[in-house]
């Protein structure tokens, strides 16, 4: 880890920050219309004898795990729209650092995700690194972990972002 | 039913799986950006597109590119593939009126400590013939066709291992 980190920002590595529950459960509908989007005819998703034999029930796509936490549209009585990698936005200021881009992003997948289930999120910063140069500027790259899990507590996906901050070069 | 099932003994490393193409338009990129709740506009608006972020379209958006991963994928493996692990690299975008293309190549084909058998997985997506996304993925497919990776829980399902 970087030794000129402000302390500030040192001491949010590996603390798990803004947990928050989706808006809604988890429901059929809305697993149809992403598996519309991309014409996927997985049966597990069709199917309920087929999911009743493999999965013990419908589940949802894994690949949408994100969908679940992020905020409608509207909602009534809100009035700011809730950033859904808040973590990534507290750096760039925290850092002094007006702009970013994001650069790699993995997801590992845990339990499945079924029907009913609201999802909570946290976010976990991993890592910050030493101020670099690349073609964009000067900057730092940090590793956020948005960590997800069902109402029963069960740890269902972990998504992982790789993000750039920086400076643009004079 | 069990000649469907892919099973590990019949999948080697180099393996390509078969092609996906697919007209991409403006709906496609609308519509998956609806199922995925994201509302920015350079995925539904072209002016917002093209005169706030100077790219030519409106752009299919990084979780609507997900799910074209997982359906590419067990399109092949068929409903007992379980995705345990998938990373990518956006470079290009994809826009209406683009061609997109999904290939994909086996790099692996292992048995982990708990038994589960794995198929690692480079899959490209281009946009006619620029390259759009690298997608890197690790797939749990049957052992025999009795198994079924999806009834593995806590320490037998280990989808972060290398």
């Amino acid at each position: 880890m970087s030794e000129d980190l402000p302390a500030d920002v040192a001491a949010l590595i590996g603390e798990v920050q803004y947990e928050e529950a989706g808006d809604f459960p988890v429901e059929r509908g809305y697993i149809w219309t992403s598996c519309a989007s991309v014409e996927n005819g997985n049966p597990l998703f069709w199917d309920d004898k087929v999911a009743a034999e493999l999965t013990a029930g419908p589940i949802a796509p894994p690949s949408m795990l994100s969908t679940w936490f992020r905020p409608h549209h509207w909602a009534p009585g809100r009035d700011v729209q809730r950033l859904p990698l808040q973590v990534h936005f507290d750096l760039k200021e925290q850092l002094g650092l007006p702009e970013a881009v994001m650069t790699d992003n993995t997801i590992t997948f845990y339990e499945p995700v079924r029907p009913g289930d609201t999802i909570t999120t946290g976010q976990r910063l991993r890592s910050v690194s030493p101020e670099k140069q690349t073609k964009l500027g000067t900057g730092r790259f940090w590793v956020i972990d948005v960590e997800y899990r069902n109402d029963r507590g069960e740890l269902v996906g972990i998504e992982s972002w790789t993000g750039f901050g920086y400076r643009r070069a004079a | 039913m069990t000649a469907d099932i892919l099973t590990l003994d019949a999948v080697k490393s180099g393996d390509e799986l078969p092609t996906l193409s697919y007209a991409v338009s403006a709906t496609t990129v609308v519509v998956g950006a609806l199922a995925t709740r994201d509302w920015r506009p350079q995925h539904h608006d072209y002016h917002f597109a093209t005169e706030r972020n100077g790219v030519r379209d409106i752009f299919m958006n990084a979780p609507n590119q997900a799910a074209w991963f997982e359906r590419y994928i067990t399109d092949w493996t068929g409903p007992r593939g379980r995705l345990g692990k998938v990373g990518f690299r956006m470079k290009d975008s994809v826009f209406p009126g683009d061609t997109m293309t999904l290939r994909g190549t086996v790099t692996d084909v292992a048995v982990d400590e708990a038994g589960c058998g794995w198929v690692s997985l480079d899959v490209t997506m281009h946009a006619d013939d620029r390259l759009a996304t690298t997608c890197t993925a690790r797939v749990a497919i049957p052992t025999a066709p009795d198994d079924n990776p999806w009834t593995r829980r806590g320490e037998s399902w280990q989808p972060e291992q290398r």
